[in-house]
C-alpha cells in the first residue's frame, strides 16, 4: 500500500461504497465500509525501535478487530455507514460508543502506520513544519522533549498527538482510542503526528518502560509524511 | 502511612502456567513498585498526607487526578496478590457461594458476567465483584478506579491493563479471564472480604 490510507479521496470513495450498499436490502449487504490497510512496510521494518512480533499483532489482532467490530456494528446502523468517520466523531459524544472505541481504533492505527517507515528513511521536517515546531515549542528537541513527557504520562491506554488548530501547532494527548477530532477531546485539532501508547504498542520489548519506547519511536517517525500532512492542513 | 509495596503472598513462578514469572516480576516489582513511589511523592503535603489507602483514594477521587490514579492502583494491586493463589478456583466457601446464587442465580452466571465485565472494559481498567447496600454486584472500571468510590466495597477484582496479561496471553483477553476466574481466584481471600463487608 503506497500514499496516505486517510486521503480525503480515499475516505470519499470510503463513504459512497457505504451509501451504496447501504441502501440495498440487508440481505445483499455484504461489502464492507472499513477495511484494514496493508502496512506500507514488513512487519521487521521497524525492528530498530518496534519489534516484528509487536507489529504483526498490532496490526493483525488489534486493528484487525476495530475494523471487523466497527463494520458489525455499521450494519446495524446503515445511516451511520453512509457518513465518514470524521464527520462521525465531530458529534461522537451522540454516538454510541462503539464508534468512538472502535472507529477510533481503525482511524487512530490506520493514521500511526503511515507516519512510520524504517529507521533512515523518513526524512526531516520540512522548513515550513520546523518553523511552526520553533514558533509553538522553541526548538525540534523542545518538542520532542514536550511531546514525549506529555505521551509517557497519559495515564493508562491512550494516544499522544501534535495537532493543527488556529493558534498553531498543539500538543495533546487521548485516553483509549479518542482523537482530537472528537468533540470529546480536550484540545480538538487536526492530527498530524500521532504516537500509540496503548501497553500492546510497545509491551513485548519494553514492558513498563514506555520512555524508552518512545525515546526509540523517533528513529522511525516517517517525517515525510508529517510534512505533508501539515502542508495539507492536517 | 505511607504507602508500601507489599511482599507476594507466593513465589514469583506459582502463578504458572496461567500467570508466569515474567508477568509477576514486571507487574509486581516494576508497576506495583511505580504506583507506591508516585503516590507516595503525590501525598506529599497534601491534607491526606498519613491516612489509609481507602481514605486517599476516596478523597483525591475527582479532585487529584495524579494522586487518585496511584493511590487507586496502589489499593487495586495489594488486593490483586491476595486474590489469586496457586491451584485456585474452584470450590466457593458455602455462605459465599449461597450469596453468589441469591443474586446471581448460579456461580457459573457469575463467572459469565465478570468475564463479560473484563472483556467489555474498553482499555485499561479493572472487573469487580463487590457488595453494594447488601447485594452482590459485578461491575467495571477505567484505569486506577475502583468500587470504593461508587459507594461499594469490593471483594474481588481482575486487573485488565494490558500490562497485567500480554506477556502471557497477547491480545487474547477473554482466555486471561477465563484462566484468571478458573485457575487463579483465592476465593478464601473473597470469602474473607466479604464477611467483612
Amino acid at each position: 500500500m503506497t500514499g496516505n490510507v486517510l486521503s480525503r479521496r480515499a475516505l470519499i470513495a470510503g463513504a459512497a461504497a457505504a451509501v451504496t450498499w447501504a441502501g440495498l436490502p440487508r440481505a445483499r449487504a455484504t461489502a464492507p465500509a472499513h477495511t484494514l490497510p496493508d502496512l506500507p512496510y514488513g512487519f521487521d521494518a521497524l525492528e530498530g525501535a518496534i519489534d516484528a512480533a509487536t507489529m504483526e499483532i498490532h496490526h493483525g489482532r488489534h486493528h484487525a478487530g476495530y475494523v471487523k467490530t466497527l463494520n458489525a456494528a455499521l450494519s446495524e446502523q446503515p445511516a451511520l455507514a453512509g457518513e465518514s468517520l470524521e464527520a462521525l466523531f465531530a458529534r461522537v459524544s451522540t454516538l454510541p460508543p462503539v464508534i468512538r472505541n472502535h472507529g477510533g481504533g481503525h482511524w487512530n492505527h490506520s493514521l500511526f502506520w503511515t507516519l512510520m517507515a524504517p529507521p533512515g528513511t523518513g526524512g526531516d521536517p520540512s522548513a515550513a513544519l520546523s518553523a511552526d515546531l520553533q514558533r509553538a515549542f522553541g526548538s525540534l528537541d523542545d518538542f520532542k522533549a514536550a511531546f514525549a513527557k506529555a505521551s509517557a504520562g497519559q495515564f493508562g491506554a491512550g494516544w499522544g498527538w501534535l495537532v493543527m488548530t488556529d493558534d498553531g501547532l498543539r500538543i495533546t494527548t487521548t485516553a483509549n482510542q479518542d482523537n482530537p477530532l472528537m468533540d470529546v477531546a480536550p484540545v480538538r485539532g487536526r492530527p498530524i503526528l500521532g504516537v500509540d501508547v496503548w501497553e500492546h504498542a510497545y509491551y513485548l520489548r519494553y514492558q513498563n518502560r514506555r520512555a524508552d519506547y518512545l525515546d526509540a519511536w523517533w528513529t522511525v517517525v516517517n517525517w515525510s509524511e508529517v510534512n505533508r500532512l501539515h502542508a495539507a492542513g492536517g | 502511612m505511607a504507602f508500601e509495596l507489599p511482599e507476594l503472598p507466593y513465589s514469583y513462578d506459582a502463578l504458572a502456567p496461567y500467570m508466569s514469572r515474567e508477568t509477576l516480576e514486571f507487574h509486581h516489582d516494576k508497576h506495583h513498585l511505580a504506583y507506591v513511589n508516585n503516590g507516595n511523592n503525590l501525598l506529599k503535603g497534601t491534607d491526606l498526607e498519613g491516612k489509609s489507602v481507602e481514605e486517599v483514594v476516596v478523597g483525591s477521587f475527582g479532585k487529584n487526578a495524579g494522586l487518585f490514579n496511584n493511590a487507586g492502583q496502589h489499593f487495586n494491586h495489594i488486593h490483586f496478590w491476595k486474590w489469586m493463589k496457586p491451584n485456585g478456583g474452584g470450590a466457593i466457601p458455602g455462605e459465599l457461594e449461597k450469596k453468589i446464587v441469591e443474586d446471581f442465580g448460579s456461580v457459573a452466571k457469575l463467572r459469565e458476567d465478570f468475564i463479560q465485565a473484563g472483556v467489555t472494559q474498553f482499555g485499561s481498567g479493572w472487573a469487580w465483584l463487590s457488595v453494594k447496600d447488601g447485594k452482590l454486584v459485578v461491575s467495571k472500571t477505567p484505569n486506577g478506579e475502583n468500587p470504593l468510590v461508587h459507594g461499594a466495597t469490593p471483594i474481588l477484582g481482575v486487573d485488565v491493563w494490558e500490562h497485567s496479561y500480554y506477556i502471557d496471553y497477547r491480545n487474547l483477553r477473554p482466555k486471561y479471564l477465563e484462566a484468571f476466574f478458573d485457575s487463579l481466584v483465592n476465593w478464601e481471600y473473597v470469602a474473607e472480604l466479604y464477611a467483612k463487608a
